[in-house]
């Protein structure tokens, strides 16, 4: 394509607007009486000069600010609907039936529809990684063009751009010293002073305008990081449940680590003891203070067989506690959840007439013997033992699993009197004696629990991409944010000083340090154009 | 030490009413307000005031953490105090850049109503529960709710531009929505009014009701059943028989506090309205005619700038460490979660809106009170209605 020669000499790319060097009109597309647009410096921008092909055609679909903000608010209202209902982890029963059942008919079309997952669904995902695409082709479409603009700028400017910048002034008659003085107040205010035949150009702040950019790439680093997680092996996370005293592999470490749960630690606030809280704890009742699970980390040496136990190596003690999780070798434990366990339950084998006691006996869960002597001729075998009691589809006692929710037994209960023993089903709250009446029972006493702490086994290595972005973006919405890119030029045309001014924000801050500028001199505080331009069409 | 912190509250609220008060004395006179330094006497004596009660405020703060053990920032009264101190603090930065007393106007009330409405949540020192306890939740909320208080000076900002702007001559559709605005201010007084006179009275009631799935329990009132609960059955002798039945999966509790509200808004409203006889933005109308538009669009452009990133850097990046610390994932799409991206997605589209020319000045201005609505609805809906990982214990 050709370059645009400026009166000025300057060479400009295809599609410039206003010159590079001296700011003179190039592409008189808007109206001559109108302030200058001088955003991205009227540079030549790869989608306001090209339309012809595809990539052209989707470059500048995905340039537009527009399009931006359009994937912005759609991407907003689609987050408002994953906040109706409590999405899919958050609920403890199969997904299609906790919506219908807890929302009804609502419920039930919200998880037909598919808002249930919805942050996980290919439609956010797409809308996600269009904003992606968005941010990447915005910036390279201005951040080019505009640091080739602001570098190519020179301080004389044309007379033009000076007239339809938003603050500009001209000045009759001025001091000799009056130019001095300004240079020398431009300087105490930080700006950097450039002088070309006798016109003068003050600029600060210029990196401010490299803010969206940076910040731009820090929210791209950090999609990016998310999205690495569906690489395998870079993202761990899983559930592990340790009974107290036992000792398991933390999974995904090649069963190289094992965690021994010594003790698990549920603490409540003590209306007594934390007096500050006395009322507070007296309305909710209980307050939980502390979850712990007290575990030791072993490592195992050497190989093992299979089948043969690890040996292990003791790597550290530590409290498990919410906020405070195990880390090692790039690996978190946290301490998740608990649940209690029955670990044993104790019977007293009982004359049912006279209610006398012939001993009690433990069962332990985990070991239950075959047969309990209680002296004296008395004796109870366990002839069945169902650790999580059910009736199965025939109505035969069963048992759903191995872990002790709900047992049962068929005891046989010896005696003296009755050598052959006495027959008797027992579960939670239920007795039944299925051959007539029995002259013994065994009389529940009591149960022993088990404490097992859950945690939440974690390696995250996209972690350092996402800090890394994080990182990037606060940097440059703050470099973006927190300063202004100010130019303030004051040249010599026709005799005359003319002094203009542009910011890319923060127009009130610029008037106030021009005002202190040209103090002590007779030049005058340039106009806002925009506010007069405002009053004209009778605004203010 | 609880008892000093709770006076020094309520001399920060009377200090705040006051200032109020001399903003509004600081704009009767007949100079311009825009652009120049000076202040007028009334208006030096209401920043005066203004930075006394932030300072009381501060006390307040500070003594109820040591009476605690910990940043007073973790229950409903807590946060939506700290809030309205935080506007009180962000609107005193904002105005030393822009000298603005007509800002002050604007913003006190709002501060005030937040402070009123926070005291209706009890107000007992709570226990952190094991989650809480790190000081991320000093960090993070602190930083989060400075941020949206920045954020929230752009409404104040953006009401001025409205009142000044829009024509109030004839009904239309922009009057009716900026009344609304009003309207919905005036409706957080009433909710206050309502409360304070229930709790002053110590009206209770309690009804026996059956939930969605068929428990049956106890639930009080603190406010005479308008809508009562699901197959409620009133306990209470001379109890306030219910007007409505709710099905049960409706709050009825949290409804009946919601119409009760209304009703007092609606009562204050009309109120207000026979007295000044013209709707409330046409009679504020007079206080902003000397100020220029572009200034205060600027003001509320600045604003949105000044706290954007530290909204950022509180709500989003302090809460996904911290969230990482705690619940071992940084983000989880918890309804909190959601609603400080929805908060930040809003504000960013707001700053890309704001390089094209078109959303300048009123447009801009309905922006900024729309995010205003967004971050109240993420501080009172989402804490109330949609609980989750962030639900405080609330009423």
């Amino acid at each position: 394509m050709k370059d645009v020669k400026c009166e000025c000499g300057h060479v400009n790319p295809h599609g410039t607007v206003l010159c590079e060097a001296c700011g003179k009109v190039l592409d008189e597309r808007e109206n001559k009486d109108q302030l200058l647009d001088m955003r991205y410096e009227g540079s030549a921008r790869r989608s306001q000069t090209y339309n012809k092909t595809i990539v052209d055609k989707i470059w500048n679909f995905f340039s537009s600010v527009k399009v931006g903000v359009w994937l912005i608010i759609i991407t907003l209202l689609a987050s408002i609907l994953g906040t109706i209902l409590p999405q899919k982890m958050y609920i403890n029963l199969p997904p299609d039936v906790y919506y219908e059942q807890e929302y009804g008919w609502f419920g039930k079309l919200y998880y037909q529809l598919g808002l249930h997952d919805l942050y996980g669904s290919w439609w956010y995902l797409l809308l996600i990684s269009m904003i992606g695409i968005s941010l990447v082709i915005c910036s390279l479409d201005r951040v080019v063009p505009l640091y080739k603009a602001l570098k190519a700028q020179r301080v004389t400017r044309n007379e033009g751009f000076l007239k339809r910048q938003r603050l500009f002034g001209t000045n009759h008659v001025i001091d000799d010293q009056d130019f001095d003085i300004v240079k020398k107040h431009l300087k105490e205010k930080h700006y950097h002073v450039r002088e070309e035949n006798g016109d003068l150009l003050a600029e600060k702040g210029r990196f401010s305008r490299w803010g969206p950019y940076v910040n731009h790439v820090g929210l791209i680093i950090f999609l990016f990081g998310g999205m690495l997680r569906f690489f395998p092996g870079m993202y761990v996370n899983e559930n592990l449940w340790v009974k107290e005293g036992e000792t398991t592999a933390v999974p995904e470490t090649g069963e190289t680590f094992y965690l021994q749960n010594n003790q698990f630690i549920l603490q409540h606030y003590d209306k007594n003891k934390d007096k500050a809280f006395e009322k507070a704890i007296e309305q909710a009742g209980e307050v939980v203070k502390n979850y712990q699970s007290n575990v030791v980390l072993y490592k195992r040496v050497g190989e093992s067989l299979p089948g043969e136990k690890p040996k292990l190596e003791k790597v550290t003690d530590y409290k498990v506690r919410v906020n405070h999780p195990l880390t090692f070798d790039g690996y978190s434990v946290f301490q998740s959840s608990f649940r209690s366990e029955l670990k044993a339950m104790t019977f007293m084998l009982t004359n049912k007439n006279t209610n006398q006691t012939f001993g009690e006996m433990k069962i332990n869960f985990e070991d239950p013997k075959e047969k309990y002597d209680l002296g004296n001729g008395y004796s109870v075998k366990i002839l069945n033992y169902f650790p999580d009691f059910e009736f199965d589809k025939n109505g035969d006692p069963s048992t759903k699993s191995r872990v002790p929710n709900n047992p049962a037994f068929i005891f046989q209960m010896i005696s003296p009197e009755n050598p052959d023993g006495e027959k008797s089903f027992v579960a939670i709250k239920q007795t039944i004696e299925p051959f007539g009446d029995n002259t013994y029972k065994m009389a529940f006493k009591g149960i022993e629990t088990k404490n097992v702490s859950g945690f939440i086994v974690r390696k995250d290595s996209t972690l350092w991409v996402i800090i890394l972005g994080g990182i990037l973006f606060m940097i440059g919405v703050i470099q973006g944010a927190y300063w202004n890119h100010r130019r303030i030029w004051v040249q010599n045309k026709n005799g005359q000083i003319w002094i203009a001014a542009h910011t890319n924000k923060n127009w009130y801050g610029l008037k106030r340090e021009i005002e202190k500028v040209i103090e002590d001199t007779k030049l005058n505080m340039p106009d806002d154009q925009l506010q007069s331009e405002q009053a004209d069409k009778g605004g203010v | 030490m609880a008892t000093i912190s709770s006076n020094l509250l309520f001399i920060a609220f009377i200090l705040y009413l006051v200032a109020t008060l001399f903003y509004g004395g600081s704009i009767k006179s007949k100079k311009e307000l825009n652009e120049k330094k000076e202040t007028n006497k009334w208006g030096k004596i209401a920043v005066v005031l203004t930075i006394v009660g932030f300072i009381a405020q501060l006390g307040y703060f500070i003594t109820r953490w040591i009476a605690a053990g910990h940043a007073p920032v973790s229950n409903m009264f807590e946060f939506t105090t700290f809030f309205g101190m935080a506007l009180v603090g962000a609107f005193i930065v904002i105005y030393f850049i822009y000298r603005t007393t007509l800002l002050g106007l604007f913003t006190m009330p709002v501060a005030i109503l937040v402070i009123a409405y926070a005291s209706m949540f009890p107000k007992d020192i709570t226990p952190l529960i094991p989650a809480l306890q790190s000081y991320w939740l000093h960090i993070h909320v602190t930083t989060a709710a400075i941020g949206e208080a920045i954020l929230a000076i752009s409404f104040a900002a953006g009401l001025i531009y409205l009142v000044k702007a829009i024509d109030q001559t004839k009904l239309n559709k922009r009057n009716f929505w900026l009344e609304v605005v009003m309207f919905a201010l005036v409706a957080v007084l009433g909710f206050v009014a309502v409360s304070t006179v229930f709790s002053a009275a110590g009206y209770h009631e309690k009804f026996n009701w059956t939930d969605k799935h068929g428990t049956v329990a106890v639930v009080e009132y603190t406010m005479p059943a308008i809508s009562g609960p699901h197959a409620g059955e009133l306990l209470t002798k001379d109890g306030f028989k219910p007007l409505i039945e709710m099905p049960a999966f409706i709050n009825a509790k949290k409804l009946n506090t919601v119409i009760w509200s209304l009703m007092a808004g609606i009562l204050l409203y009309g109120l207000i309205r026979l007295i000044l006889r013209k709707r409330i933005a046409a009679a504020l109308q007079p206080l902003v005619k000397n100020i220029k538009l572009d200034f205060v669009d600027e003001i509320s452009y600045r604003s949105v700038l000044i706290g954007f990133p530290v909204f950022t850097l509180g709500a989003l990046i302090f809460a996904m460490i911290w969230a990482q610390m705690a619940w071992s994932r940084f983000w989880g799409w918890d309804p909190k979660e959601v609603w400080a991206l929805i908060t930040w997605l809003f504000y960013a589209a707001f700053l890309h809106l704001r390089l094209s020319k078109g959303w300048h000045g009123e447009k801009s201005a309905w922006l900024a009170v729309l995010g205003f609505v967004i971050i109240m609805f993420n501080l009172v809906a989402v804490n109330l209605v949609i609980a989750g990982l962030h639900s405080y214990a609330g009423s």
